[in-house]
């Protein structure tokens, strides 16, 4: 089952980059895996590590490159990410949001998203969220300049809520907010229509056949 | 009865059906699966105690991981091995068609569907990778999926999706010799840049696309997800059906003249309106080389390595530096003088046996510079290896130095031993050059099969046209 997402108040941290691709949140090496969960050491590898990661190591002994936002103290336990344009560039590796999730991020706050990665957040109950470059940049410069800065998000009311009692409305699919509130994930919404499932390959058995030989 | 697109038209006749909030349901007729999306799938799959929906809608094969060399000792590397192994089990156990790592069918997905007739005209195919495009090349709706999707169009048979703007690109006209279906992408791309297709299903059109192979086709659609499309697609016409005539998971008997029959209609109305359109002179293409980390970075073979200070948008121009400074290059300078290290001809961009054959005319009776450290060769099925074989290209391309691998997907993502090190440059005909894609540190530049080998014969990028006048040194 997907984990719900209803309300949230977390630590925010700001990496300050454009076209932040696949590669770059989860590098191939760790794609051998056949597991969904234990990518968080392995989130953004190539950044927060100084030595080349690959699957297997034990991350607590290797080199840490602190001048990675990640690694600052300050922004330990964070939960919501704030990014910058085309987050999620590149492959469809689901792999990228579970290396999000399995390290704590369950918001991610950007000015646009990848398609196939946005679509992967929600199958993962990681909520992205678009907001223009003027309300990203305001975010960035108050989180940069306030230690301890968290922001609330409240899906049902659609909004971010700074710690100054600033708040922002966000757009999401209806759809998609109803799965993600309640933890649905698509596999159960769609088998409640295997009726139409069936009339439909009916259908198309007799259209083309020979796709069913 | 209004004009549709051939998008439409796709779309249309896979609803399952509309919800309030307007996703619609769409059933998928192929399901390909390898070894690196699908793993987490079926373990969902178990979890939850569901099963496959319709076993002999899937076809699977290991590519991404496999070895290109000496397949008799295995997989050296026991994490990539277990995922192997993890597909083979999980294809056993579900019922499902695989062909394993020492079947003659194996191969890279986007190779294998087509070749074997489970990619035909009208269908809806997916998987989970990105250049699933690739299949659209067939008058098919095709499109990559994440892992989730993996999972549930194994239990469903379907997919949540909602429908894509369209867009047509038409190249006008006929292209010079010498110019192949991955200048035609690149160009494409150059022109339209990486996110000029976000959100738009692509349908490529023209004399120039039309007069392409369906291996020229495969290789257009496949790039359509770099020009931030999920779906490229291209007419059904008697090419595709010549093409897909009696191949195995082709329609047999009296299927064959019922399907050719309805796909007939798998063209974009005469009169059917794009969300937006673009045309290209097909005449004005030249070959294509990309210069920096991003596929939209590219320049004809004649041209010089563009200038960040003649541009004026910010972003684009910082962007540009760092490209430059990742690729180690100089702007203004000729692309045509740029040494490499390695040339690498494979993917499942090009490494079908029109691509290999295309190469070995190159290749032949020449050899390899002696400044290049390595040329690979790798076929994208074994069936594409054994045709070319019984052809004598592999001899071809030993007798000029180059090496002849065992397929799969290799350098063009290095998952497996084959990679860059790091500061190498490669001339390469796969899809992909972001930073670190072929190897920690290694420069990729995309370009076509015979550019790939005339690069490797001079010892830089050339265009093919210039190699007889060029003296080698190499005899
Ligand atoms: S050949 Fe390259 S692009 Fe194609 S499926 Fe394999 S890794 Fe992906």
């Amino acid at each position: 089952m997907m984990k719900a997402f209803t309300k949230l108040t977390g630590t925010t941290i700001p990496l300050d980059r454009a076209n932040v691709d696949t590669d770059a949140i989860i590098p191939k090496q760790f794609l051998k895996s056949i597991k969904r969960s234990g990518f968080g050491p392995n989130l953004f590898d190539e950044w927060r590590y100084l030595d080349h990661g690959e699957p297997g190591m034990d991350s607590q002994n290797r080199p840490v490159n602190s001048d990675f936002v990640l690694n600052k103290p300050r922004y330990q336990g964070a939960s919501v990410l704030l990014a910058r344009k085309n987050f999620g560039c590149g492959s469809s590796r689901e792999h990228a949001p579970w290396a999000l999730e399995d390290f704590g991020i369950r918001c991610i706050i950007a000015p646009s998203f990848a398609d196939i990665f946005f679509n992967n957040c929600f199958k993962n109950g990681i909520l992205p969220i678009v907001q223009s470059e003027r309300v990203v940049d305001a975010l960035f410069k108050a989180c940069e300049a306030t230690e301890g800065y968290q922001l609330t998000i409240d899906l049902a009311t659609q909004t971010i809520t700074t710690p100054d009692g600033e708040t922002f409305s966000f757009e999401v699919d209806a759809f998609r907010k109803h799965c993600l509130l309640n933890g649905l994930d698509d596999i159960g919404m769609t088998l409640q229509h295997v009726e139409d499932i069936k009339i439909y390959e009916e259908k198309r058995r007799v259209q083309a056949p020979w796709l069913f030989v | 009865m209004t004009a549709k697109t051939l998008y439409d038209k796709l779309w249309d006749a896979h609803v399952v059906r509309v919800d309030e909030g307007g996703a619609s349901l769409i059933y998928i007729d192929r399901h390909l699966v390898h070894e690196v999306t699908s793993p987490q799938a079926f373990e969902g799959l178990r979890l939850s105690g569901r099963k496959v929906w319709r076993s002999d809608a899937n076809l699977a094969t290991p590519d991404h991981n496999v070895p290109t060399t000496d397949r008799q000792s295995g997989i050296a590397d026991p994490i990539a091995r277990l995922q192997v192994e993890t597909l083979d089990a999980n294809c056993d156990y579900f019922g499902i068609t695989e062909f394993k790592m020492d079947d003659i069918r194996q191969g890279i997905v986007h190779v294998v569907g087509p070749e074997q007739g489970a990619t035909l005209p009208g269908m809806t195919v997916v998987c989970g990778d990105s250049h699933t495009s690739t299949h659209g090349a067939f008058g098919a709706l095709a499109h990559g999926i994440g892992t989730s999707e993996v999972e549930h169009v194994l239990a469903t048979q379907c997919l949540i999706q909602k429908r894509s703007k369209s867009l047509l690109v038409s190249v006008d006209g006929e292209v010079n010799a010498g110019v192949t279906a991955k200048d035609i992408v690149l160009a494409i791309i150059g022109e339209i840049g990486t996110a000029g297709g976000t959100g738009y299903a692509i349908e490529f059109a023209g004399e120039a696309i039309m007069a392409l192979s369906m291996e020229g086709r495969m290789t257009v659609c496949n790039m359509a997800i770099e020009a931030g499309a999920r779906a490229g697609i291209i007419a059904v016409d008697k090419t595709t059906i010549d093409y897909v005539k009696g191949r195995p998971y082709a329609p047999q008997g009296d299927h064959w003249p019922m399907a050719v029959e309805a796909w007939s209609d798998l063209h974009s109305d005469a009169d059917a309106e794009f969300d937006k359109v673009v045309h290209l002179s097909a005449a004005t293409i030249k070959p294509q080389v990309t210069w920096g980390t991003s596929p939209e970075m590219v320049i004809a073979i004649d041209a010089l390595v563009p200038d960040p200070a003649n541009e004026l948008d910010v972003v684009k121009r910082e962007g540009m530096e760092a490209a430059l400074a990742y690729m180690g290059l100089q702007a203004n300078s000729p692309i045509n003088q740029v040494m490499i290290d390695r040339a690498f001809i494979g993917s499942c961009t090009n490494s079908r046996i029109e691509d290999l054959r295309a190469a070995a005319t190159v290749a032949k009776g020449r050899k390899v510079a002696r400044s290049v450290k390595q040329a690979l060769v790798v076929p994208g099925s074994g069936l594409v290896k054994q045709q070319a074989e019984a052809e004598g290209l592999d001899q071809i391309f030993i007798e000029a130095g180059f090496e002849w691998r065992e397929p799969g997907c290799s350098m063009c993502l290095a998952m497996n031993a084959d990679r860059l090190g790091a500061g190498e440059r490669c001339a390469s005909t796969s899809n992909r050059n972001f930073e670190g894609r072929q190897g920690q540190g290694g420069r990729t530049h995309l370009v076509s099969p015979a550019m790939a080998a005339a690069a490797a014969i001079a010892g830089h990028f050339i265009d093919v046209a210039d190699l007889d006048s060029l003296s080698t040194g190499a005899e």
